[in-house]
């Protein structure tokens, strides 16, 4: 089993192998626990966030978070595969965020989807006077942990459903008709809402470049 | 001469223009001919091309950010909901 699992720690968290999820299922299904932690820690810090898009405090979705281990262990049985394992969890964290009297997600004025991905004073007649300088003399910077919890930063700032969306995209690494059926939201809006969040996090971290 | 033509064709599209359409153009969800509009236009413009590798290393790095730490209190509690639940109790 050890092996197995080394065998394979090369690979990016985002693209977890379907056999490595075939495995880690059966296991549960057979009541290992070690099976078990590995989905918790993979997948449950997430589990909050998301359910922390639909309740009103931390200790809510801990709870709901909580709650959906519970339905992912009761339902493992009939699993069928049909979604990834990931996208099967995460549906049930919001079907379990709604009995919690979720409130209402809507795109509203707060999402701020018309502000511009980058600050108009950088154009003059549509083409930039300030150009984005190369990042390629900043590589180690890039990597630092500190710039990671930086973007972490940016992410924990942006509004709820972008944040949420850009989570579940570029962090999660979910296929975006996954994400649209999974929040009820239409292709466009994902993908606007997707938009409006990258290029915050960009923001952030060209603004974070030049000062460092 | 060759300023002028790279002038010219980066007028099709404004450079304000393409960093709205940068996220949808990396998803590849654009249609063919805002998709040439875009390549026509990176292809003399330094600044976008720079703005997209931007775009493209921010959504690397943001991929790359390491799973969250758990509290082990949080985590041990979560191995008694399984504990009880392996046993049948939930």
């Amino acid at each position: 089993m050890t092996s197995l699992r080394r065998r394979r720690r090369r690979q990016p968290a985002v693209d977890v192998p379907q056999d490595e999820e075939t495995e880690l299922l059966a296991r549960l299904r057979a009541g290992d626990e070690a099976a078990f932690a590995t989905l918790v820690d993979r997948h449950h810090a997430a589990m909050v966030r998301l359910a922390r898009a639909y309740v009103p405090t931390d200790a809510v979705a801990e709870e709901v978070a909580q709650e959906a281990w519970l339905g992912v262990l009761r339902g493992v049985s009939r699993f069928e595969g049909r979604s990834s394992l990931r996208t099967w969890i995460y549906r049930i964290v919001v079907n379990q965020a709604k009995t919690h009297g979720a409130r209402e997600r809507r795109l509203s004025a707060d999402e701020s989807l018309s502000e511009p991905a980058v600050e108009p004073e950088r154009f003059t007649n549509g083409a930039w006077n300030r150009p984005p300088a190369t990042w390629s003399h900043a590589e180690h910077l890039l990597l630092a942990a500190e710039t990671g919890a930086m973007i972490r930063d940016a992410i924990d700032g942006l509004p709820p459903l972008q944040r949420l969306v850009i989570n579940l995209r570029d962090i999660a690494g979910l296929p975006p008709d996954e994400v649209c059926q999974l929040l009820e939201l239409t292709d466009g809006n994902q993908r606007v809402l997707l938009h409006r969040a990258r290029s915050r996090v960009r923001s952030s971290l060209e603004s974070y470049l030049e000062d460092a | 001469m060759l300023r002028r033509l790279r002038l010219r064709r980066a007028e099709a599209l404004a450079c304000q223009e393409l960093v709205e359409l940068a996220s949808d153009y990396l998803e590849g969800a654009l249609p063919a001919s805002d998709r040439d509009r875009i390549e026509a236009h990176l292809r003399a413009c330094d600044g976008c091309t720079e703005y997209l590798a931007q775009l493209r290393r921010t959504i690397e790095i943001t991929g790359r950010l390491a799973p969250e730490e758990l509290e082990p209190a949080a985590r041990e509690q979560l191995l008694v909901v399984f504990r009880e639940w392996r046993s049948g109790g939930s």
